[in-house]
């Protein structure tokens, strides 16, 4: 019969860890994210193998921003990851506390990547290097703002105590976005300010 | 307050309709009665039967406007239509019945169905689906809303730049399809993510995944498909919209923009596109096409494998859609290899459905006639893209009606066909009545007649030099005897149509009582009763073959599944949880109830796009507060789905 | 299959003889090196699936018909798995062959691809095609830059002869066709696409725009006129020459009109040099058709174009209603001595 391999085995009840189904949810919503910016980076190489005049038009970019707010968020991922492993172990407080740096640091780039848009000498209507550069930023500023505000939420959860050690797969699952974000930029931040160096 | 309990061991046991477990499942399951019930459904088949009904409903606009085109098209220098009408009528008949009825309706079939094949009581995120199915639906209402103002998209469903960019096409036209594509992205999107985890997630224990049903093959494959494809339309769309809103210049030549670029993304989604409102639709066949043959499918391996192959491939092909753009010949020969060689799984599946019904004992029934009438259409379509994938000749062929021919007999032979036996099929499933079998048979000849006599002549006039997207053409070219023999199939094929609904309607209330399993076949969907209880099974099956209710005459394998007998999960709404590979048991689910939530989610996401369409920055704003307060409230850990202890 | 359509079918195969008459557009014959490896690789293929539908076709009728099940539906025959072994051999056998055949082609379609390629001796006479919504201007390159002059929607060229296109669009995409000659190549704004043909064959080859650019894409069409190469010569050295003084007053005064209200679009050399956006008139006279292929040129044709072109041709870049009734007459008298 084929209860055989039931085994009478005691369940999980409800999401837990890893077996959420959300966990799984979040896992495609990435992996479509994901192909989203690999579309928006191969436009960028399309328009730049086709491009007649020098590429980029203005010389590469300017590292100065640029690598600290990499920094940033890599520093944020970390701390995440820190806080994430602590509600693993049902320690609610270093949660509140990773949480809370990271939406420092994550604010913190937002604020260097505002403070370099400013600086620009081209506009997204001046040519399609500055139609390039500014939507694919942007679409990555976007995804910032959108994995704050699961930081955000996430510390409201945590600070009503809504999280334990078994049941805390909503931050689990927002934080692997948080991650998310800090890759892409790495991919971001290639495309724009390390390719153009490289020939 | 007690703390919720972490574990539990399942019991297993009887449980048949009326017994004590499914009066309190039928109580657990049971939506609110009334509107109220109706706009906060979370269940599975509630909205698979939505999806299904609103697709019908485009395919019929759609139709219609096929039907004033070819009365355009009838004879030679006609003025029934502006040109400017004709150009809005072929684009919106083509987003509509590629966008709003292709896809839709198989995600209906496989919404409806996946629980039940798996042994499931749901989808694995049923307010998620219930989220997809209304922002199709204001989708579709979004991108018509500029019709009845003369306004509606007018550059084709591929919406080549720049005729699409504003210098060009400075109405609304173009920002309608834009930003209703990307709210319809938006739906497509969770829709695959829901079937992608449901698969991954909660199969009945044992389903192993050599051993589901080919229709769930083909729509994980597809629905994957859509992941990596779905982006680089939406993205393209935005990118255009960026271009006519913000004065970017993706693809404006005069300052670095490249027109080509748009035509790489649409089609590097745009071919994928096509496997994915088709494979599902072959599983359909893949699944009933044996059943009514008396025996298994031969080679479901194969078939299976076929199927991720076919979209697999499916992504390495896209610039057979560009041969005349001028690329370097050897990568137009590579795509023209590439092209070909996907014609290899169609190959596998057409033979094994031949063997199938070779090795079989058919019976003719109406589904049967839909479902082999499939396989020669789709041999028919695969042909004539097999002569285009070969790039010297469709330097001819491309932008004429051979390939409106071929593109008609592929989506309609392969979509619309099994579609339609599929709801021969499973309509006693559904409804619990048999649609009239004698009816159907002569709404199949209607059809199928019909459809040949519109779209085989398309292929002559194809290879007599008539473009596409033409509103009419001078006489002396040889064109007018065969566009009549079109509009006149044309007119027929709609009758059939009108046919089939006929009888869907007239059965739904006088059609033959059904009982659980009409046509005595395998699968678990056919082990509940029709229609099956809101809670799909009483207690969760427990399988052990490809064939759970035919292991005793197949004889094969010593293990039985066991459909009677199994999990009892009756606190609150509750499925079993299962590993990936195995299908072994892991956890269990708890599920939502019905909620308002998606359909006040989606209503705030139309807004955002409405709002962006009339440039009101504000409302835009508003609205996605909205929607992410919306989100919010949604994700709130719940006690009651063991989100939280306390 | 349908009896009309196996009609329509075989109607199909004498078409290419009716070039002799009507310009045709249809393809299953053709005229030059640039298309006949196509054609008959279009056949070719054609060929092939045909005889695949008839395969399938009749493997399927077999099938249902070999074991048709006599038991009515409501008695359903048990399922059976007694058999399954001998499918598998379907899908082997089945498979294999088509992979052989599509080895084939894939081979003979790199070697068409290959043939087909333009030759080196194309580069001797170049024509730069630019196509504008909805009509085709054409200017014929030459070492000599007397010699160099522009036409629109006619192109003559000589028999046995390669000739080179060099294609560029004027605002949205394109594609030139001419069937009989050679297969599409799109025309689109940025680059430049390159295109040849050779007529093996004196006579008239109807081309039309392919690519949707619009309200009138139906109305692109341009006519290749292929002539021994003493007409063409002949030909071109007309097309070289200047408009010459119109030799009545009444075309003069026309010219006077058209200097003030045609002069901002068309081109009339030694007349009027500026307006480009619609076609070079210079030789009107000389073309057999007007506005792309759409009318005959015939003098009525000519007046009523030029009085009401949205009545012919709905939202064509040519405004109606720019001259009164004496002035159009004036006009159709001047450009009547156009050749
Ligand atoms: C809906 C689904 C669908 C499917 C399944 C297909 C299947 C295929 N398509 Fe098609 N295609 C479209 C939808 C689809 N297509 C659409 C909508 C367009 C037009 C878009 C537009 O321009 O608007 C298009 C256009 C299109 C083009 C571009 C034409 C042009 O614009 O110039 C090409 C070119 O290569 C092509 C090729 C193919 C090939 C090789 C297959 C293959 O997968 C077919 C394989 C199947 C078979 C061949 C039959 C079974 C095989 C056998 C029985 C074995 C024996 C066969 C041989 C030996 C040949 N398709
Ligand atoms: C699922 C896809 C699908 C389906 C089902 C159809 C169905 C039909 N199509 Fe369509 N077609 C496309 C997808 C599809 N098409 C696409 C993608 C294009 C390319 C567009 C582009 O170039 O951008 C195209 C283009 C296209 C053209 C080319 C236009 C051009 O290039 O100028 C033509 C011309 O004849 C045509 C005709 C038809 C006809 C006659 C039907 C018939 O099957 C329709 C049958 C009729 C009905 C289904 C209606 C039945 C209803 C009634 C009889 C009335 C009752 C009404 C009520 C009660 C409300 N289609
Ligand atoms: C605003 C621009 C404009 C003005 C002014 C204009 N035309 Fe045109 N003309 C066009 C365009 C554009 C076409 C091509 C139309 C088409 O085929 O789509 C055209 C086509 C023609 C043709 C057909 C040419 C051919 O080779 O087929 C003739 C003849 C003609 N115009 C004559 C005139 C005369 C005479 C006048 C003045 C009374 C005039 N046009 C004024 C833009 C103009
Ligand atoms: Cu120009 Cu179509
Ligand atoms: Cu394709």
């Amino acid at each position: 019969m084929a209860e055989t391999f039931i085994h009478n085995r005691q369940l999980p009840v409800g999401s837990q860890g890893h077996l959420a189904s959300g966990w799984w949810g979040m896992l495609m919503l990435i992996a479509t994210e994901a192909m989203l910016f690999a579309y928006l980076l191969f436009s960028y190489f399309y328009l730049a193998s086709h491009a007649l005049s020098p590429w980029p038009p203005n010389g590469p970019p300017s590292l100065r921003i640029a690598v600290p707010g990499t920094l940033i968020l890599i520093a944020g991922s970390v701390v995440m990851w820190w806080g994430e492993r602590g509600i693993e172990r049902g320690k609610t407080r270093r949660l509140i506390v990773g949480l809370s740096l990271a939406l420092v640091l994550g604010v913190l780039f937002l604020v260097l990547q505002g403070s370099e848009w400013k600086g620009e000498p081209f506009t997204l209507r001046t040519n399609v290097y500055g139609s390039l550069y500014f939507t694919i930023t942007g679409f990555h500023m976007f995804h910032v703002i959108v994995g704050l505000l699961v930081l955000a939420v996430l510390l409201v959860w945590a600070a009503r105590g809504d999280f334990d050690a078994n049941r805390h797969s909503a931050a689990s699952i927002g934080v692997i976005y948080w991650h998310f974000v800090t890759i892409v930029w790495l991919a971001v931040f290639f495309t724009f300010y390390i390719a153009p160096r490289l020939g | 307050m007690a703390t919720i309990e972490t574990h539990r061991t399942p019991v297993i046991a009887r449980a048949a309709d009326g017994s004590a477990t499914s009066q309190k499942l039928q109580r657990t399951w049971d939506g609110k009665p009334g509107l109220g019930g109706w706009l906060s459904t979370v269940d599975h088949k509630e909205i698979g039967k939505r999806y299904i009904v609103t697709a019908f409903i485009f395919l019929l606009i759609g139709g219609l406007e096929a039907l004033a085109m070819r009365v355009q098209l009838a004879r030679p220098n006609q003025t029934l239509l502006t040109p400017e009408q004709y150009n809005q009528l072929f684009t919106m008949h083509g987003v509509t019945m590629i966008f709003l009825y292709a896809l839709p309706v198989l995600s209906g079939f496989s919404n409806y169905l996946w629980p039940l094949l798996l042994g499931s009581r749901d989808m694995a995120f049923p307010r998620l689906n219930a989220l997809s199915y209304w922002v199709f639906l204001f989708a579709g209402i979004f991108l018509y809303c500029s019709f009845p103002l003369g306004k509606a998209p007018n550059d084709g469903w591929f919406n080549y730049v720049p005729y699409a960019s504003l210098a060009y096409n400075p109405g609304p036209n173009i920002d309608v399809y834009a930003l209703g594509m990307v709210l319809l992205g938006i739906s497509t999107t969770v829709g695959s993510i829901n079937f992608v985890v449901t698969l991954a997630r909660t199969r009945a224990p044992g389903m192993s995944l050599n051993r589901v049903p080919i229709l769930v093959w083909g729509t994980v494959t597809a629905s994957v498909g859509n992941l990596f494809a779905v982006p680089a339309v939406s993205l393209a769309f935005f990118l255009l919209w960026m271009d006519r809103q913000a004065g970017a210049h993706f693809f404006d030549s005069t300052a670095g923009g490249q027109p080509l670029l748009w035509q790489h993304l649409f089609w590097m989604f745009g071919h994928p596109w096509v496997y994915a409102i088709v494979l599902p639709a072959m599983g359909i066949v893949s699944d009933g096409l044996p059943v009514l043959c008396r025996r298994p499918l031969v080679g479901y391996t194969a078939v299976a494998l076929s199927t991720v192959t076919t979209m697999v491939l499916g992504f390495g092909v896209w610039v057979h859609h560009m041969f005349a753009t001028g690329l370097p010949i050897l990568s137009l020969s590579y795509f023209s290899a590439a092209s070909m060689t996907i014609v290899i799984p169609s190959a596998v599946a057409v033979f094994a459905w031949i063997a199938t019904i070779w090795t079989g004992r058919p019976v003719f029934t109406t589904a049967f006639l839909f479902f082999t009438g499939f396989v020669l259409l789709f041999v028919i379509g695969g042909v004539s893209g097999f002569m285009t994938a070969a790039v010297p000749v469709d330097w001819q062929l491309t932008r004429t009606y051979f390939v409106v021919a071929h593109l008609h007999y592929v989506i309609i032979g392969i979509n619309v066909f099994p579609v339609v036996g599929g709801i021969y099929f499973w309509f006693p499933k559904a409804t619990g009545r048999l649609m009239n079998e004698a009816f159907g048979k002569w709404t199949f000849w209607v059809m199928f007649i019909g459809f040949n006599v519109a779209f085989f002549p398309m292929h002559i006039l194809g290879l007599l030099g008539m473009p596409r997207r033409t509103y009419t053409y001078a006489d002396n070219l040889g064109w007018g005897t065969p566009n009549l023999i079109v509009t006149i199939g044309a007119f027929v094929f709609g009758l059939g149509i009108m046919l089939f609904l006929v009888n869907a309607f007239v059965s739904l209330r006088h059609g033959r009582p059904a009982g659980p399993n009409p046509w005595d076949a395998s699968s678990l969907e056919w082990s509940t009763s029709s229609p099956p209880p809101v809670y799909n099974f009483a207690v969760i099956p427990m399988v052990a073959s490809r064939y759970p209710l035919w292991e005793n005459r197949l004889d094969d394998g010593p293990d039985r599944s066991s459909v009677g007998t199994g999990l009892v999960l009756d606190k609150e709404r509750e499925t079993i949880g299962t590993s990936v590979l195995d299908a072994e048991p892991d956890v269990i689910l708890k599920m939502p109830g019905d909620s308002y939530l998606p359909l006040l989610v989606a209503v705030a996401m139309t807004a955002v796009f409405t709002c962006m369409l009339l440039h009101s920055w504000w409302g835009a704003g508003i609205a996605a507060v909205a929607t992410f307060l919306g989100s919010v409230g949604w994700l709130w850990p719940r006690r009651a789905l063991a989100q939280i202890e306390t | 299959m349908n009896p009309r359509v196996v009609l329509a079918s075989s109607g199909l195969m004498m078409l290419p003889s009716a070039l002799q008459g009507e310009p045709s557009m249809a393809y299953q014959r053709t005229f030059g090196p640039a298309v006949d490896p196509i054609t008959r690789l279009g056949w070719g293929l054609g060929i092939i699936s045909l005889s695949v539908i008839v395969i399938i076709g009749a493997l399927l009728l077999g099938g249902i018909f070999r074991k048709r099940s006599t038991i009515p539906a409501a008695e359903l025959p048990q399922p059976t798995a007694r058999d399954d072994a001998g499918g598998m051999a379907w899908i082997y056998i089945g498979t294999g062959t088509t992979v052989l055949i599509l080895i084939g082609c894939v081979v003979w379609t790199l070697l068409v691809t290959a043939a087909v390629a333009e030759p080196a001796g194309a580069r001797e006479m170049t024509v730069e095609v630019t196509a504008s919504q909805w009509w085709w201007s054409l200017r014929y390159d030459n070492q000599n830059p007397g010699q160099i002059f522009n036409t629109a929607n006619e192109i003559h060229i000589p028999v046995g002869r390669p000739v080179r296109f060099e294609l560029s669009s004027a605002d949205v995409i394109h594609s030139f066709w001419v069937p009989q000659l050679a297969g599409k190549m799109d025309v689109i704004p940025g680059q430049t696409n390159v295109a040849w043909m050779q007529a093996d064959k004196a006579g008239v080859y109807r081309g039309q725009c392919a690519a949707f650019c619009g309200p009138q894409h139906a109305h692109m069409a341009l006519l290749v006129v292929a002539e021994t190469p003493e007409a063409f010569a002949a030909w071109r050295e007309g097309q070289v020459t200047e408009s010459v003084m119109p030799a009545t007053d009444e075309a003069h005064h026309g010219q006077l009109i058209f200097e003030t209200h045609c002069a901002p679009c068309h081109t009339i050399r030694g007349v009027t040099p500026a307006g480009i956006r619609g076609p070079d008139l210079t030789h009107l006279m000389t073309r057999r058709t007007l506005a792309a292929g759409l009318l005959p040129n015939t003098p009525e044709n000519l007046t009523g174009w030029i009085a009401s072109p949205q009545f012919f041709k709905p939202g064509a870049h040519m405004p109606d209603h720019i001259l009164s009734g004496p002035e159009l007459i004036a006009v159709a008298a001047y450009l009547h001595t156009l050749n």
